[in-house]
């Protein structure tokens, strides 16, 4: 059932009986040609790619949970492509482009807003790193806009400007950049797997990898085997569980990154305001909430929750660069695992393992790469080979020295 | 956190800076002949457990000594910790 503006007003005026679940719920069949480890917005990203783009049928998708349960609903929704590194730009680059034409794909409303994020800059040096990135992504085919003190106080007056510590010199602003209702991702990328005909099979936890010689022959289950020709792990947060079932060490710790939502208030704030300098960023919500967040908690962890230290932390940092939200109350607060690499950038590459393919790694940047990921995902599982801006995704990156070391950290500031 | 410091009693988790796993203490011998691929396990590689961890936490704001703690990471409890110099004392040189 396709979604449009006449849909929605034949249903209105008979009682809004029409509609059915986007969705089925279908029983696990025995074998599949791919199984996708994972029902997040990569995994459902992947199987709609698979279905749409490589023609492939007879796919499933497995979830431990329900769809949009994990770190697809637990993120900041912020989408956009301001990387520096060769590695890396291209491929967030190409996520941005799919973003931008993702409802048409799908037919579903996501509420894609590029409202656009500023990164504001403290010192001279700061300025020039951010103008060298500016550069870069602009090079890449992205947009980027160095902003002095005069042209952020036009974006947002309300920033303290003088704070003694970090006083704003301005801001690199990349005006695509914005933000999407992330439950919307999912289920318009499981609406739309679906409607290709992917099984989605939620309540489905894989337990163990089923392996002959080398060579993948399929999962097993909460709800029993299933025989796959292909699996493909997209479960960044829990890739080190459940890729040690297929005996591999993974170069990922697994850390809780922390979130906030304050109560709704009028709109105030336009877009996304980074203050890397002070572990804070923030959005305002449709709804009118703050959505805000920091830095990880720094330790290795898979409990969704964090600690209170943190919550203070990522709060001064709020309070020293926007004073006025003193007096807003919190109302919700959470924690979504993160698979922090040891270079801070993803991995989505072939796995020693004939027939096993993974997707992790993602850090604090998985939500943005939804759209991405998918796609070259998608590719790797369908032709084998890497897609050509995901090339740099690889595992062995590592051995080789061949780091995508954008901030020159992963799981430890130290690694570098 | 609190953390059962075996000199110092409790201290709060915010007094120490972490680190990770704690096979780091196991630094592989640089002139054995497989030295690279046996750094490059060492450097990157992680067990990353869901489930009981022993991990590396430096006291910075305290005394200054590196303990070895246990804790589990599906539910931030923390079983034991010991100090890092007398673990690694304990164990054999590696080869």
């Amino acid at each position: 059932m396709a979604y449009s503006g006449f849909r929605l007003i034949r249903e209105a005026l008979t009682g809004h009986k029409g509609w059915k679940p986007a969705w089925r719920d279908p029983e696990p069949q025995a074998h599949y040609d791919v199984v996708v480890v994972g029902g997040g917005g990569h995994g459902l990203a992947t199987a709609h790619y698979l279905a749409k783009n490589f023609g492939k049928t007879r796919i499933a998708v497995l979830e431990k949970g329900w769809i949009g349960g994990g770190n697809v609903g637990r993120n900041t929704t912020i989408i956009r492509s301001n990387y520096l590194l060769p590695g890396n730009e291209p491929f967030y680059e190409l996520s941005l482009q799919l973003w931008e034409g993702l409802e048409q794909d799908l037919n579903y409303n996501a509420m894609v807003s590029q409202r656009g994020i500023m990164n504001l800059f403290h010192t001279d040096a700061q300025r020039d790193a951010f103008r060298r990135r500016g550069n870069s992504m602009i090079l890449h085919g992205s947009d980027a806009e160095l902003l002095d003190r005069e042209g952020v106080k036009r974006e947002a007056p309300f920033l303290n400007f003088d704070n003694a510590r970090f006083p704003i010199k301005g801001a690199l602003m990349h005006r695509r950049g914005g933000t999407v209702r992330h439950d919307a991702v999912a289920w318009g990328y499981a609406r739309s797997a679906d409607r290709y005909g992917v099984d989605i099979i939620q309540n489905c936890e894989v337990t163990g990898f089923k392996i002959e010689n080398g060579k993948i022959r399929g999962v097993e289950t909460s709800r029993g085997t299933i025989g796959a020709e292909k699996v493909g792990v997209a479960v960044a947060g829990s890739s080190g569980k459940v890729m040690s079932y297929a005996g591999l060490r993974l170069p990922i710790e697994s850390h809780v990154l922390q979130a906030f939502v304050s109560e709704g208030l009028k709109p105030m704030i336009p877009g996304v305001i980074t203050f890397g300098a002070g572990h804070f960023y923030v959005s305002q919500s449709d709804k009118g909430g703050l959505v805000f967040g920091g830095d990880i908690d720094g330790y290795n962890t898979y409990a969704q929750r964090g600690n209170l230290p943190v919550v203070e932390d990522v709060c001064e940092g709020g309070m020293a660069i926007m004073p006025m939200i003193g007096r807003t109350r919190l109302l919700r607060m959470w924690g979504g695992i993160m698979d922090m690499s040891m270079d801070g950038s993803p991995i989505i590459d072939r796995t020693p393992i004939e027939g096993l393919y993974f997707n992790g790694g993602w850090c604090y940047g998985g939500f943005k790469a939804t759209p991405a990921s998918g796609l070259t995902f998608a590719h790797l599982l369908a032709t084998g080979g890497p897609h050509a801006t995901a090339e740099a995704l690889r595992f062995d990156r590592f051995e080789k020295g061949l780091m995508i070391d954008e901030k020159g950290a992963g799981a430890q500031p130290n690694l570098h | 956190m609190i953390i059962p410091h075996p000199l110092l009693g409790p201290r709060d988790a915010q007094e120490f800076v972490y680190l990770g796993d704690a096979s780091l203490l196991d630094r592989p011998d640089w002139q054995h002949p497989e030295a690279g691929s046996a750094y490059y396990e060492y450097l990157y590689l992680r067990d990353n457990p869901a489930g009981v961890h022993r991990e590396l936490w430096f006291h910075e704001q305290g005394d200054r000594s590196w303990l070895v703690v246990t804790r589990d990471t599906t539910t931030h409890e923390i079983l034991s910790a010991e100090l890092a110099s007398q673990v690694a004392l304990s164990k054999e040189p590696v080869r």
